[in-house]
């Protein structure tokens, strides 16, 4: 009985050596946020555009076999960090992509360079993942704060918003966004009257619009995202700011948040994305695979920045035939030129940073929406070298002059 | 016009009146939370998810069926109120005897649920609800501009509240209830179905937590974890009146939501702390709460 147990054992060994000897075994885990208030621009949507991706790249053809795993960071640094730690030491999981929480992402940011593991970040905002606290291991795909800033920020200031109140969300992203986004309007020759932080996932902004109203500010910048965006921009609406002629900046919106706004509220909001699901026919077909695991939802720029990296990602593996040393990874991935169906062409700087253009939207009227997700109308493109923060204005360490 | 600890006093003044509007969804929750414990000894840790289905319902009336924000005033309540009805047969009336936190775990259990299924069928990011035609604009009061719908609020949630603690502590219906609630055997000798008047109760309670949802929904993100959000506080409220006092959870709704509103002036970051620290204060000084009877 024993000896068989032995040789049953030998045997299996023997067949996982025989797997591995041929294909490359890749893990790769999506992290995000997937009952909370970021669920819907990342979350289970995340995990459909990773298995997209990996179906696209056919990994077979390639010697690798990819597996996804993904898990809820429950929008808390320490959740997300004891995950990535697992994930990295017990299930061998190479690659962590998404985290669309900033102070999350922060940490998972010190996860991986500590594990020497690749980080793929498509939903955080933070742009110190690139500047002050930038790492070998991690590639900031899909925006940032400073490009959300610079688009949204600048085309307000340039056309008359030369005066700006924010409504901050307390913690590691809004305060990056607020500070991104005041040295645009300052560099634009704007002023910023005042800012009020609030905690995150508040539900009444009654008192913090009133005092933004009270500022006679032209701008309210709302440094906040999700769910506390949504009830910001809804409550304005009742409170008179727009038709008082005060306009808001939604600096981080979503179409997902246009969806739940609806367009009569959310209508003549500027706002900046790197992604549409209706600007090409290569996105609409990507949308139209998407929602088959998500009906009636678009996919959002997170979603699409998932798909685009776990492509990029899966190239410089294979180009590798290693997926153990991120560092080695990552700079493979800063090595080759980006390419794929959603973002087209662009490349990944010294810093960690993904070069891709950035759209300038405004929401459609209502009766200006022929179907459903026909939301933006675009306002402008911001060129690749412009939408990003020039390379050595971060402070990044890992660039040398 | 004079400052207030270096804020203008016409911002105090806002303050003030938004504070007391937030105070009117914690006085309904928290009175629904009241009730129910009062009368059925339950925690009801669904009145989250009960206020979040009945916006959900009213946004489901509106969309599906084009039914308007006043009949869904109506309606949602009586739905929800019928949900719960079967929620006490099915489950809460086999438990009675049973300790407290039984209820508990049952009740947050069925809170998970109905928010998971909730949010697998609608997502997480919240679907538009519009403020009713006839309340919209609003009017500038001098200090501030106070949306007509804001308005409605405060003057129908104090309707509510008034009516309910009169016909809890003032009518021969609410003294049976009371009567039942000390001791139900004795009650029951007197001919009255009391097994049929908790449910009921029940049912009642949850309804307020529906209509709070339904008023909620023009205002706040409709999605699943709008309840979630909102019942933390809701308890803390409840355990600063006193667990089971009527006035008691009407009066701290108000009072708290005052609190928070200056909170937010003074020290915006706090804003959502703010009641926990009164609640460990009060808990220390007055373990039964500001209304409460010790036991």
């Amino acid at each position: 009985m024993r000896v068989a147990t032995g040789l049953a054992f030998a045997a299996a060994m023997l067949m996982t050596t025989a797997v591995r000897a041929e294909d490359l075994a890749v893990k790769i885990g999506v992290l995000s946020d997937m009952s909370g208030l970021y669920a819907d621009l990342g979350g289970p949507g995340s995990v459909t555009a990773a298995k997209l991706a990996v179906e696209d790249f056919n990994p077979a053809a390639h010697g690798l076999k990819v597996e996804i795993v993904s898990a809820d960071m429950q929008n808390k640094p320490d959740v997300g960090a004891n995950v990535a730690r697992q994930w990295f030491d017990v299930d061998h999981v190479d690659m962590i992509i998404d985290v669309p929480n900033s102070g999350v992402a922060l940490a998972v940011n010190e996860v991986a360079r500590e594990k020497n593991k690749v980080f793929i970040v498509s939903g955080a905002a933070s742009s110190d993942l690139t500047g002050a606290k930038c790492s070998p291991d991690t590639i900031h795909w899909t925006y940032d704060t400073w490009m959300l800033a610079n688009g949204t920020g600048k085309a307000l200031v340039k056309s008359g918003g030369d005066t700006w109140f924010f409504l901050t969300a307390d913690y590691a992203f809004g305060h990056a966004l607020e500070r991104d986004t005041t040295a645009v309007i300052l560099a634009n020759g704007g002023k910023v009257l005042g800012s009020v932080s609030h905690p995150l996932n508040t539900s009444d902004f009654s008192s913090f619009l009133l005092q933004a109203q009270a500022s006679k500010a032209k701008v309210i910048g709302l440094a906040n995202a999700g769910g506390d965006t949504i009830n910001s921009i809804k409550q304005g609406a009742e409170f008179g700011i727009t038709s008082g002629g005060q306009q808001f900046a939604g600096l981080l919106v979503f179409i997902s948040d246009v969806g739940s706004l609806g367009l009569k509220t959310a209508q003549g909001l500027v706002l900046t994305e790197t992604w549409y699901w209706d600007m090409t026919d290569a996105n609409r077909a990507f949308t139209k695979r998407w929602q088959a695991s998500h009906a009636g939802k678009f996919p959002t720029m997170v979603h699409a920045g998932v798909y685009s990296g776990v492509l990029h990602y899966l190239k410089a593996v294979a180009a590798l035939k290693a997926a153990s040393d991120g560092k080695a990874v990552v700079a493979k991935m800063k090595e080759m030129p980006t390419d794929d169906p959603l973002f087209g062409k662009g490349s990944v700087r010294a810093d960690g940073r993904t070069i891709h253009p950035a759209y300038l939207f405004e929401v459609k009227k209502p009766e200006e929406s022929k179907y459903p997700g026909d939301d933006y109308k675009l306002r402008a493109t911001i060129a690749a070298d412009e939408a990003f923060r020039p390379l050595k204005a971060g402070g990044c360490p890992l660039v040398t002059n | 016009m004079f400052t207030i600890l270096g804020h203008p006093s016409q911002q105090l003044f806002g303050q003030l009146l938004l504070g007391l509007i937030n105070g009117s969804f914690y006085a309904l929750l928290s009175l629904g939370l009241a009730v129910i414990f009062g009368m059925l000894n339950i925690i009801n840790f669904t009145h989250g998810a009960q206020y979040m289905m009945g916006a959900f319902v009213a946004y489901i009336l509106l969309n599906y069926l084009g039914i308007n924000y006043w009949l869904a005033l109506i309606i949602a309540p009586i739905v929800i109120g019928a949900i719960g009805v079967v929620i006490e047969r099915l489950f809460l009336a086999r438990i009675r005897q049973l300790d407290h936190l039984y209820g508990l775990i049952l009740t947050f259990g069925l809170a998970l649920i109905i928010e998971g299924l909730f949010r697998n069928y609608y997502g997480s990011s919240g679907q538009p609800y519009a403020v009713p035609d006839s309340l919209q604009g609003g009017h500038n009061l001098g200090f501030m501009f106070l949306p007509n719908y804001r308005a409605w609020v405060i003057a129908f949630s104090l309707v509510v509240c008034f009516a309910t603690w009169f016909a809890i502590e003032r009518t021969r219906l609410g003294s049976y209830l009371r009567a039942a609630t000390e001791n139900p055997t004795l009650v029951r000798a007197f001919g009255i179905n009391v097994p049929r008047m908790v449910t009921l109760t029940y049912g009642f309670g949850v309804g307020l937590a529906a209509l709070a949802g339904v008023m909620a929904a023009p205002i706040y993100n409709v999605s699943p974890q709008m309840g979630s959000d909102l019942i933390i506080v809701v308890f803390a409220v409840v355990v600063i009146g006193g667990m089971g006092s009527i006035m008691g959870a009407i009066l701290t709704g108000f009072a708290l939501g005052i609190v928070e509103g200056l909170t937010k002036v003074f020290f915006p970051e706090a804003s959502n702390t703010v009641i926990f620290a009164i609640m460990i204060v009060v808990l220390l000084l007055r373990p039964a709460g500001l209304f409460g009877r010790s036991v």
